[in-house]
């Protein structure tokens, strides 16, 4: 146990930063990721940290190729995080912001399943006071939505582990796969806060709902999480490339219609964690491979995406597009870096999208599915309408909505600047970002033809776009809400239960007072019967005792002749 | 979108410059020698001249089209509509 956990440092860091002034607190939350980094380089691979308890050797820290990258990842996160956030006066956001990134590391790190609950609990825990951090009515209500979604994967997760317990004799978190009933409860905590479909709703709901600063935090931490954890324990099961395939397409039709830009945002997240998973059931060198380089990007390009709407909520006041338009002459440092995050989730080449996305589009192709190459392929140009074009379209240019405001602070510039940095140096010089990944890398993403071929599938998405402005065909930018899965447990159930109680009250109410009135009369009747007149309470005279002594006589005389 | 003429001329000049490197793109696919994603035979259309192109054009329009616009009036509520 030589070795620094690599959570420690954030989880404690964190937890320190409540009881700094300003100040110091400013300074320490940047150098924490960066202390947790210098700590995670020095740490060798295998399997430390085994705490006995109960009887039970409890393993906190397993270290493998697998596990650094998010490792990597997660402290890159916190650390651009950490600068997002600096010119905040409220300890809650940072405070937590790292915890939460310290729990995430956790996870990563977990060497079983029970270690992994711990962190896993802990997330959904610390996430919440992201969201809740923004303050009022609908930020309070958003976070407990996705909070019982958040703790219902952790129960999932237990129960889970607790069965594998009961079943194997070990808890160690490996390759699960698919066989038993608990491997399923496993997939459904996994598939929850990887947002698959029909359980993605805590992500469309939450994630626009918190700060600017809260959503960056966000955006990196949960899903990745269960983006590790399903690479971990279901590799190569093919129910996941049907599973990502839907989460690559659905999410691109209401982005399309959505007018809060960080919702459309979280649309194209849960489009590009189909693409992830995707990578993960197809399995293989290049499947993971893809899938885990695409989450690595994803937290550096969606969380420079989800920058540069913060720094416009926070400039202005506002996140809809409807409200939105025509701010590049006001920040046109934040555009720039906009449009480099744009550029890299839509796989321009050159930009780090490019460079993993197209590893898991080529995984599909290797494996011969064909209908799965067509759909990943539609939803790439379809993202890129969204993500790529809509953002920062309808916020930077399109009809200028007269806002003239401040260039964002210093401390969002310089965050999104070195996001921005990242995504071009990663997209332009792979081996940065392959030489990390779990297995040998055998593809070469720059050759001509594929250069071509994206710059042409790009390009004309993008003359689509265009086509669909100029003839009015595009959907207008309209202030709205669109229903989604939400809509059943926000509307449907709450009417249906009102309607129960509607409907079924009178009929429960007669119910018992019929019984009642029931009741009360056998009472009454038994009351009458106990009176100076009743059956048993009146004074019986003495023949009458004799007559009934002569019955009972010639009843038992009948009897034993 | 725009109002002024000065506007509405930079945009027409914008676009019909993006329109030609379209153009000078699809026209590349004549010179390039194209290496097939898929194996020998099991998806040719993807080597015919301009498949990414058309793929790339007809996907979105159509994803909007006759996916989000229809999607939309299914959906679509007042921005109250959980508040109430």
């Amino acid at each position: 146990m030589g070795e620094v956990h690599p959570a420690l440092i954030l989880l404690a860091g964190g937890l320190l930063l409540f009881a700094l002034p300003t100040g110091p607190r400013r300074v320490v939350s940047v150098l924490l990721p960066v202390f947790g980094f210098l700590n995670l380089l020095a740490i060798p691979e295998g399997a430390m940290w085994q705490i006995t308890w109960g009887g039970y050797e409890m393993v906190a820290l397993r270290v493998d190729k697998l596990s650094l990258l998010f490792g990597y990842s997660f402290h890159l996160a916190a650390f651009i995080g950490a600068i997002y956030a600096l010119h905040l006066k409220d300890r809650l956001q940072i405070g937590t912001g790292l915890i939460y990134a310290g729990s995430g590391v956790g996870a990563v790190f977990a060497g079983d399943l029970i270690a992994l609950f711990v962190f896993w609990e802990l997330l959904a825990i610390t996430s919440v006071f992201l969201v809740w951090a923004r303050g009022g009515e609908r930020a309070l209500r958003s976070g407990m939505r996705y909070l019982a979604m958040q703790i219902a994967s952790g129960l999932l997760l237990l129960i889970g582990a607790v069965c594998c317990y009961l079943k194997t004799g070990s808890l160690s978190f490996d390759h699960i796969g698919l066989g038993a009933t608990y491997h399923y409860l496993l997939l459904f905590a996994f598939g929850i806060k990887c947002a698959f479909p029909l359980l993605h709703n805590w992500l469309i709901d939450a994630y626009p709902e918190s700060t600017p600063a809260g959503t960056v935090f966000l955006s990196a931490f949960t899903t990745k999480t269960a983006v590790y954890a399903l690479a971990r324990g279901f590799a190569g099961e093919e129910v996941l490339i049907y599973i990502g395939a839907v989460m690559t397409i659905f999410p691109i039709f209401y982005a399309a219609i959505e007018n809060d830009m960080r919702r459309v945002l979280s649309y194209s997240m849960i489009n590009q964690i189909g693409f992830m998973t995707v990578g993960i059931g197809l399995g293989g060198a290049l499947g993971i491979n893809g899938a885990v380089s695409h989450a690595f990007n994803d937290v550096i390009f969606k969380g420079l995406l989800f920058m540069s709407m913060g720094a416009i909520l926070f400039r202005t006041g506002s996140i809809k597009a409807s409200e939105l338009g025509g701010l590049y002459k006001s920040m046109p440092w934040t555009c720039a870096c906009c449009i480099v995050g744009a550029s890299s989730i839509s796989a321009i080449p050159l930009f780090s999208g490019f460079i993993s996305k197209s590893m898991v589009i080529q995984g599909a192709a290797d494996s011969g599915a064909v209908v799965l190459w067509l759909v990943l392929l539609f939803a790439s140009a379809g993202v890129l309408h969204h993500a790529g074009i809509k953002i920062p379209f309808f916020a930077f240019f399109s009809h200028d909505a007269k806002i003239r405001c401040r260039e964002a602070p210093l401390n969002m510039r310089v965050a999104m600047t070195i996001s921005a940095v990242l995504c071009v140096v990663i997209g332009s010089y792979p081996p940065l970002l392959y030489d990390l990944l779990p297995h040998p890398v055998d593809y070469v993403p720059y050759t001509t033809t594929h250069v071509v071929l994206q710059l042409q599938l790009v390009f004309f998405a993008v003359l689509a776009f265009v086509v669909l402005m100029l003839t009015g065909n595009y959907p207008p930018e309209l202030p709205c809400v669109n229903l989604d899965v939400d809509w059943v447990y926000r509307r449907a159930l709450p009417a249906a239960v009102r309607g129960v109680v509607r409907t079924g009250g009178p009929i429960v109410d007669g119910f018992f007072a019929g019984g009642k009135a029931l009741v009360q009369k056998l009472i009454a009747a038994i009351r009458e019967q106990h009176n100076t007149e009743g059956l048993f309470g009146r004074a019986w005279l003495s023949q009458s005792n004799v007559l009934i002594a002569i019955i009972f006589l010639a009843i038992y005389l009948i009897y034993f002749f | 979108m725009n109002d002024s003429p000065k506007k509405n001329e930079a945009v027409r000049r914008l676009v019909l410059g993006f329109v030609a490197c379209c153009v000078s793109l699809l026209l590349l696919d004549l010179i390039v020698h194209r290496h097939l994603s898929f194996a020998e035979g099991l998806l040719p259309v993807e080597g015919w001249f301009g498949f990414y192109a058309v793929y790339g054009f007809v996907s979105p329009y159509a994803l909007i089209v006759i996916g989000s616009i229809p999607l939309r009036k299914l959906i679509m509520r007042s921005e109250e509509y959980y508040d109430g």
